[in-house]
């Protein structure tokens, strides 16, 4: 186990709950989905395995430091007034990594996500596409033991997005950091995780899990396959019936 | 040729309305110590050129000095008030009450303060007390309108408050920051002219100087020539804080580059 929420409820002031009762155990090195409706608290719980929130009730174990840890968001959510370079050394800046092992580090992570001849572009001059690349670069410069990665790829278009996908499981396998990946896109999901927890609307529960068996990285017409379409069709069933009992 | 039309238009609007007061004040002979010409407006301009330069020039330095006290204070007020949360919350009425209380009418009190003897320190008081507040408001603003996802990141790579603040904040404010300069620019001209005019003596030779003794003497249409090269200056500030607020903001997005 490398982190785990046990039996967490989050309630913010003046909205009520946001999440929960939710559990989650993570194990290292492995890939899970987390999908759900929005607003069920897909977000809230990445936070609360990231260790920046704290629960209402409920548990919340962390194996890894807060070093190990890294977080990608939706949006690339670079600083616009620094390089890309300077985007990805902010970890080991803010960490005060000597600049000697800085540098050798970033230049490291733009080769291992294709953008080392970006490393002097700023955002504003980087396509969506390249900008969601920086900040994977971003998050893996740490080496991080645990990767939390909220809806990075759906302000994407789809043919950017599965490259994207691609690039996940290719980085994912140099190093083998467990991955929770929150979506509500069910095929990115079967896709790209061993397991997929299914979430049921706010306040988000466990509805179901799906255990994808089939290794990865996925070979080439995994999307083809009887396994992958009847996965989808079952977790798309249950996101159904979740959101159903809700209303 | 659009452009150039663009251009032309207000420069031939202005023609024609001088025109039209030029042949009224003529046609109607009104008295020139009451309403002179344009003609005459120009041709003292261009007798008094060397001193109007001058005055200018005093009155462009004691703008930009209280500017740059405003800036000073401003900023520094705004990086206290971005790490104490109550702080901020005791200087923004202070501020605002400041803002709106006439300039006019807090010149004698800064011209008492300033000392007699300094009209000059009380003019460039009264820039820096009108300047003063858009660049805090700015700073503020700027300083609460990070990402909240990029606060999360430096809080998860163990970010304290002071490397938050110098490292994310104050940068992702810089924008409103200069935006808040660029409009201080302006109104610490209009403080330094409000404060000539209260406290302002022979010894701060400013452009207010130049229309308040032309006025004394019933020279209309020296008045007129300050006031053109007043109105001169602040065109000139404005144009000149746009163009650096243009150049901050491609350096800042790495446009220049």
């Amino acid at each position: 186990m490398i982190a785990a929420l046990r039996d967490v409820v989050v309630e913010y002031e003046g909205r009520g709950r946001a999440l929960g009762p939710f559990s989650l155990t993570v194990q290292p090195g492995e890939i899970v989905a987390v999908a759900g409706p929005s607003g069920c608290g897909k977000s809230t719980a990445l936070r609360l395995l990231a260790g920046l929130e704290a629960p209402t009730s409920g548990e919340v174990v962390r194996e890894v430091g807060r070093g190990r840890t890294s977080l990608v968001f939706q949006a690339p959510t670079l600083m616009p007034w620094a390089d890309a370079a300077a985007n990805v050394a902010l970890p080991l800046e803010l960490a005060e990594r000597p600049a000697g092992e800085r540098a050798e580090r970033v230049a490291h992570a733009l080769r291992r996500v294709g953008l080392s001849d970006a490393a002097r572009a700023f955002p504003a001059q980087l396509s969506g596409g390249m900008a969601m690349r920086v900040s994977l670069a971003r998050a893996l410069v740490t080496e991080p033991k645990l990767l939390l990665l909220d809806e990075p790829f759906a302000a994407l278009d789809g043919l950017t997005r599965r490259t994207l996908v691609e690039d996940v499981h290719r980085l994912w396998e140099q190093t083998r950091p467990a991955i929770v990946f929150v979506t509500h896109d069910v095929e990115e999901a079967v896709y790209l995780a061993s397991r997929v927890v299914v979430m049921t609307a706010g306040p988000g529960r466990a509805a179901t899990e799906v255990a994808i068996d089939a290794p990865l990285p996925r070979h080439a017409g995994f999307r083809a396959t009887e396994l992958f379409r009847n996965a989808v069709e079952d977790i798309t069933e249950a996101l159904d019936a979740a959101a159903r009992r809700v209303a | 040729m659009r452009r150039l039309a663009d251009i032309a238009a207000p420069v031939v609007l202005l023609l024609v309305l001088c025109g039209i007061w030029e042949a009224s004040v003529r046609l109607l002979e009104v008295p020139t110590y009451f309403l002179p010409p344009p003609s005459a407006v120009l041709l003292a301009i261009i007798e008094r050129a060397p001193l109007l330069l001058v005055s200018a020039w005093n009155t462009l330095q004691m703008a930009l000095l209280g500017l740059f006290f405003a800036s000073i204070t401003g900023m520094v007020i705004a990086l206290i008030a971005g790490l104490h949360r109550l702080f901020e919350k005791a200087v923004r009425p202070i501020a605002i009450a400041l803002q709106v209380t006439p300039v006019v009418a807090l010149a004698p009190l800064v011209s008492i303060w300033a000392g007699l003897d300094h009209p000059g320190r009380a003019v460039v008081g009264l820039a820096a007390v009108v300047a003063f507040f858009p660049i805090l408001s700015g700073a503020l603003s700027g300083l609460k309108a990070t990402d909240r996802d990029l606060e999360r990141l430096f809080r998860l790579y163990g970010a304290g408050p002071l490397q938050t603040l110098v490292r994310l904040r104050l940068p992702s404010a810089a924008p409103m920051i200069v935006e808040g300069h660029r409009v201080a620019a302006g109104l610490a001209v209009i403080g330094a002219v409000v404060g000539e005019f209260v406290a302002g003596s022979g010894a701060t030779q400013g452009l207010a100087w130049r229309i308040l003794e032309a006025g004394n003497r019933l020279r209309t249409a020296e008045m007129f020539a300050a006031v053109v090269v007043l109105m001169l200056l602040g065109l000139m500030v404005h144009g000149a804080m746009g163009v650096f607020e243009r150049r901050m903001l491609e350096r800042w997005r790495g446009k220049a580059r």
